[in-house]
């Protein structure tokens, strides 16, 4: 192998760098290795002229590889590659040296921050000695995307894609879609009714020929990468066929199984054989497997013998399906933080003390009170209501510390509507500061401040309990410096919303990140808020962040216009960082055949022998290999060595 | 490094691409402090790394060494890091075998949203370093 002609640029980053890092100092000693046949450093090496000067370096100096010490490899390695690519060598010879996260940025002694940075990029130096150029590996898109997930943002994500005419899976949990917007009664800040927005769209997805809906499922397993995945999914038996089922109600009338309803948040009662909403879609009722007596005609069997339709079918059995897509939005929404959380609050146990979405259900006409405000101890109409924002909001010492963004939102309109529910009834509002950024939004809360009369109280409450009836509020009002004393008839609290159990789970499968509060994790906070960490898989929704609908549906577009121009290429470029064998090096004893978590290596004719399509370059074989006969290209053992010995030099 | 100076451990610091490696990153962007005495190689899992790295290190005259990557159940390559944990365990007995203390290696677990979790895993392995002095009985002669 000739020796290369490295080419080391070393970026200030305005002071970004420059101010922790002596990057003369790095530049000279990079001039000092070997390979090195030219350095430079210069104040933004990503801005046009610094990126030409690259290019031009390359072109001039004619070299063969490019070291930039500069911020991490997720920001602008791709970057810099393409700028190896324009000055006609191939961009795999380019690597990335992170001296700002990594280095400038954590560390603030500048004779050890030059010195790790010395050694970052040293080592980089000498790892980009023995990087081959590589071609992408080019490979076929599958024109099918899967959106988990039926809320909101998952049936305007599966529109947006499946009119574009791409097929489109839709997963939904749930017995039926439409998530949380679903449960609202109507929606700031122009007081529509929810279910009227949505219902429309929710006939839509059952009816697009071009997206399959696939209701009481769940994903169970990710395999394949961006273009060409293939998800596992579940198929629970609802054990009523929805084509059948006439919606004519006989079977709940017979069950003699009653649970909470969950989807009227415990609120009321349903039975094993339910149907969740009035709007629900699919349009059909769903036998709850896990309280029903026993789907056996000699246990019970009552559903069974008063449907005229014949939809009941105690037989079916879950079926699992294997769907091909090419991208993938995940779109599975938030829940709120339990009540039981609050001890201070009551834990749940006082009566009527209500979290928000179970006064959205009291509000609704669909709700177990046919819209009527009605206690839920004695089902009287309450004359006055304490609702308490932030609650398990913005409290890092004991709850969660982020702002949960559209509690103040809901709470206006909860007040609103409440007024308008009980016109001769009083309002009280207890909040730490009220955020009404959004179009018409500030007007909303002064609308419900002035016009319904409200009373607002800046303060928290410290304490709730039953008294002689009535919820005790003990409360202080920072305003006026007044301790205050309300005998409530009922406490709604404006709970966080917090990821939901489904965004955890679905997390876990897909193998997507996190952030430090659970919700799904997006690649870039500024510029890749759709997109996950990993290529392919998007994000949209109260999954991500907390968020209200507007910004959600925007999301599930913008996500949507991703997936649609992924799935528009004919092929994708893959990564060409996979295992290679060395064939004059391996004894064929298969230990990497064991080691290799996607099956990608078998033996032939004695020999180890990677199959390209399924290797993702993990390098667990390499690691287990005890000839060194396999490596991972552009990450083999030899580079690890010489990296290592680099970031020990002293 | 003079003599003279302070103690300052040497450690190279295996970081899986995609949970610690981001996971840096992050400390990176919330500017949170640490020693900065911990090199790091980035690699595609924790699986890759082969128990010869670890030795190797050492051999060139590591004073500490530390893999880190995804929590067990979200490595990226499903199971490279089981794989891993396995391998580091047998990492351990070895070193204590022929008497190298067994903290002068570390194993940690940093998701891509903890960047808080990367400094204090560095802050704390430094830290832990410190009073066992250089690492003398692996380091070969030609690296002192
Ligand atoms: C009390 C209250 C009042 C509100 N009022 C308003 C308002 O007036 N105006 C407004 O703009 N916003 C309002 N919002 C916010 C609004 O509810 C959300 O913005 C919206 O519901 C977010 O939609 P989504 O699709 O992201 O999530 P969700 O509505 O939570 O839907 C997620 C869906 O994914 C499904 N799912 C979960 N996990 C999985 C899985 N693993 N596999 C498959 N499916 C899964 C769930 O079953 C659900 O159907 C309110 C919120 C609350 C709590
Ligand atoms: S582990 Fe190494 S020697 Fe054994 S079969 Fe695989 S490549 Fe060949
Ligand atoms: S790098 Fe090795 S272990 Fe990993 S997927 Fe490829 S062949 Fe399998
Ligand atoms: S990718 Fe992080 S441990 Fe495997």
């Amino acid at each position: 192998m000739s020796k290369k002609r490295t080419g080391v640029f070393v970026c200030h980053c305005g002071t970004n760098i420059a101010a922790t890092v002596d990057v003369a100092k790095v530049a000279k000693e990079m001039a000092g290795e070997d390979t090195v046949a030219f350095t430079k450093e210069y104040v933004y090496m990503c801005s046009e002229p610094g990126q030409e000067s690259v290019v031009q370096a390359i072109k001039d100096n004619k070299l063969d590889s490019v070291v930039v010490t500069c911020c991490s490899p997720n920001l602008h390695e791709k970057t810099f590659r393409d700028n190896a690519t324009r000055a006609g060598i191939n961009n795999f010879t380019c690597e990335i040296a992170n001296i700002r996260e990594q280095c400038s940025w954590v560390h603030n002694d500048k004779a050890k921050g030059t010195e790790k940075a010395i050694k970052i990029s040293r080592s980089v130096v000498r790892r980009v000695n023995r990087n081959q150029p590589l071609d992408a590996i080019a490979v076929n898109v599958t024109r099918r995307a899967m959106v988990i997930g039926g809320g909101v943002a998952g049936i305007q994500a599966a529109l947006d894609i499946a009119n574009a005419g791409v097929e489109v899976v839709l997963v939904e949990k749930q017995a039926t879609i439409g998530g949380r917007m679903l449960q609202l009664s109507e929606t700031f800040p122009t007081l529509d009714c929810s279910q009227c927005v949505l219902s429309p769209k929710m006939v839509e997805v059952k009816r697009h020929p071009k997206i399959k809906l696939m209701t009481y499922s769940e994903v169970q397993e990710l395999t394949g990468s961006v273009g060409n995945f293939q998800v596992k999914a579940l198929k629970k038996p609802t054990f009523v066929d929805p084509d059948k089922c006439k919606l004519c109600d006989e079977c709940t009338a017979v069950c003699p199984v009653v649970v909470p309803n969950e989807y009227e948040l415990n609120l009321t009662a349903r039975r094993a054989i339910y149907i969740p909403y009035a709007q629900a879609i699919p349009a059909s009722f769903t036998l709850d497997e896990s309280v029903c007596l026993g789907l056996n005609p000699i246990v019970c069997g009552k559903c069974k013998d008063v449907c005229e339709a014949d939809a009941i079918n105690y037989d079916m059995r879950p079926e699992t399906v294997t769907e091909d897509v090419g991208a993938i939005v995940v779109a599975t929404g938030f829940d709120l933080y339990g009540q039981e959380n609050m001890g201070e609050l009551g834990g749940g146990k006082i009566e009527d003390v209500l979290d928000g979405l179970q006064f959205e259900r009291l509000c609704s006409a669909s709700g177990a009170t046919k819209g009527h405000i009605l206690r839920p101890s004695d089902h009287t109409e309450p004359k006055n209501v304490v609702f308490i924002q932030c609650v398990g909001s913005r409290d890092p010492a004991k709850h969660c510390a982020y702002c949960s963004k559209i509690c103040c939102m809901y709470t206006a309109k909860h007040a609103q509507l409440y007024k308008h529910h009980v016109p001769d009834g009083r309002a009280y509002v207890f909040y730490i500061d009220i955020r009404s950024g959004g179009k018409g939004y500030e007007e909303f809360v002064q609308r419900t401040m002035e016009d319904n009369d409200t009373l607002y109280l800046r303060g928290r409450v410290s304490r709730l309990y039953r008294h002689n009836g009535k919820v005790r509020v003990l409360g202080t009002d920072t305003l006026s410096g007044q301790n205050v004393e309300i005998d409530a008839d009922m406490v709604v609290l404006a709970l966080a919303m917090v990821p939901s159990k489904g965004t955890t789970e679905i997390a876990k499968v897909l193998k997507i990140g996190r952030d430090k509060d659970g919700f799904l994790a997006e690649a870039h906070p500024k510029l890749k808020p759709v997109e996950s960490v990993t290529a392919g898989i998007y994000l949209a929704g109260a999954a991500q962040a907390p968020k209200d609908i507007p910004e959600t549906v925007a999301q599930a577009g913008a996500a949507a216009a991703k997936v649609i121009a992924l799935l528009s290429q004919a092929t994708l470029s893959r990564p060409p960082l996979i295992a290679r064998v060395r064939r004059s090096h391996c004894t064929g004893c298969g230990m990497c055949v064991d080691a290799c978590p996607f099956i990608a290596i078998r033996l032939e004719n004695g020999k180890a022998v990677v199959n390209e399509a399924l290797c993702e370059g993990c390098g667990s074989c390499s690691a287990t290999c005890l000839r060194a006969a396999i490596d991972v290209k552009n990450v083999t053992q030899l580079q690890i060595y010489e990296m290592i010995e680099a970031c020990l030099a002293v | 490094m003079s003599e003279q100076q302070v103690y300052e451990p040497r450690v190279v610091a295996f970081l899986c691409k995609w949970c610690s490696s981001a996971g840096s990153d992050l400390a990176g962007v919330s500017r949170i402090q640490y020693p900065a005495n911990a090199t790091p190689i980035t690699v595609p899992c924790t699986g890759a790394i082969s128990p010869m790295y670890i030795m190797s290190a050492f051999n060139k005259g590591a004073d500490g060494v530390l893999v880190s990557g995804c929590h067990i159940g979200d490595c990226h390559y499903i199971e490279g890091n089981y794989l891993a944990r396995r391998k580091m365990q047998l990492i351990m007995e070895l070193l204590e075998f022929i008497g190298v203390e067994p903290n002068r290696f570390r194993m940690s677990w940093v998701s891509a949203a903890e960047g808080a979790k990367f400094a204090q895993v560095i802050t704390d392995f430094v830290n832990d370093l410190k009073p066992l002095g250089p690492q003398e009985k692996l380091k070969k002669a030609e690296h002192s």
